[in-house]
């Protein structure tokens, strides 16, 4: 328990190391989630759009 | 392979979703020993205490910031004189990584500056060089938004990545030609690494986490990207049909 309290505690620097790698995670699973969930949206559309038209030209004929 | 090989998005988007689980995985593992290492096998510095360990996170994003921006001015510049059909489309893509990075070389840096240096900001050449990035990127992606225009789009971003390019040597070299409270590059020197090789091997795991990192993203946005220009075509035709 001693020795996760001192890990914790970064030689009383905690207030620095931990916000610094958190910010650090953050912000890259923030650019993870954010780029794929806009890459699925785009395929979601792509593939509506596409079906749109699939069955609008074969109404056509 | 001619250079034209990949213009090909059907067979760039077989070979993009090939390669991003594997950079995903490969990012994730490295990401997992490097912050292990950072956090508990590397000991505290005898001047900088546990404050040491916040460079592992500082310098390669600050590294993939550098890193980014290269990437981007090199892919604005075989679009502007090759008329590549993906290069737009790649430095659009890295762009926001980019920006991401410089954020966190800023940000990380100030965490650190605070208790070694006494302030969390100073404006001397290398911090402000860096800022200045960081708007770069910013820029580049407004004008991206501002110009409804794709291929107008592309060529004006191109032409500012270009000329934002002078900033990457000023940031490098920013800590010889001037005096800077930043400490000089100890990994990237003419002769050799001055970093005791206990901290390069968890500094060079945590930059080869962000450079995999960099890759299965740059990927995935490259695929949006294209998605979104095929998108943009289609409902194109559609008004027009």
């Amino acid at each position: 328990m001693d020795g996760l309290g001192e890990f914790f505690a970064m030689g009383g620097y905690a207030g620095y190391v931990w916000p610094a790698f958190g910010i650090v995670l953050i912000v890259m699973a923030l650019l993870w989630i954010t780029s794929v969930r806009g890459w699925n949206n785009s395929e979601r559309t792509l593939t509506s759009l596409r079906d749109h038209r699939r069955r609008r030209e074969a109404s056509e004929e | 392979m001619s250079m034209h090989y990949f213009a090909n998005p059907a067979r760039f988007t077989r070979l993009a979703g090939r390669i991003q689980p594997w950079a995903g995985g490969l990012a994730a593992l490295l990401l997992l020993v490097g912050l292990y290492l950072a956090l508990v096998e590397v000991p505290a510095d005898y001047q900088q205490g546990d404050t040491v360990r916040i460079m592992f996170v500082h310098v390669p994003s600050a590294w993939m910031a550098m890193f980014c921006y290269m990437f981007l001015a090199g892919a604005s510049a075989v679009g502007l004189i090759w008329k590549h059909p993906l290069a737009d489309l790649a430095a659009k893509a890295s762009a926001p990584i980019g920006a991401g990075f410089t954020f966190l070389a800023l940000v990380t840096g100030s965490i650190w500056g605070k208790p070694m240096w006494g302030t969390w900001w100073v404006w001397d050449a290398r911090l402000t060089s860096v800022l200045i990035l960081f708007f770069l990127y910013l820029g580049y992606m407004a004008l991206w938004q501002a110009i409804e225009d794709s291929q107008k789009a592309g060529k004006a971003a191109a032409v500012l990545a270009l000329v934002g390019a002078v900033n990457v040597p000023i940031i490098k070299f920013s800590v010889d030609w001037w005096n800077t409270l930043h400490q000089p590059a100890s990994v990237l020197r003419m002769d050799g690494p001055a970093i005791h090789s206990s901290m390069l091997w968890p500094l060079l795991i945590m930059a080869l986490a962000f450079k995999a990192y960099f890759v299965a993203l740059l990927l995935t946005r490259m695929r949006m990207e294209l998605n979104l220009r095929r998108i943009r075509a289609l409902r194109l035709a559609e008004r027009t049909s």
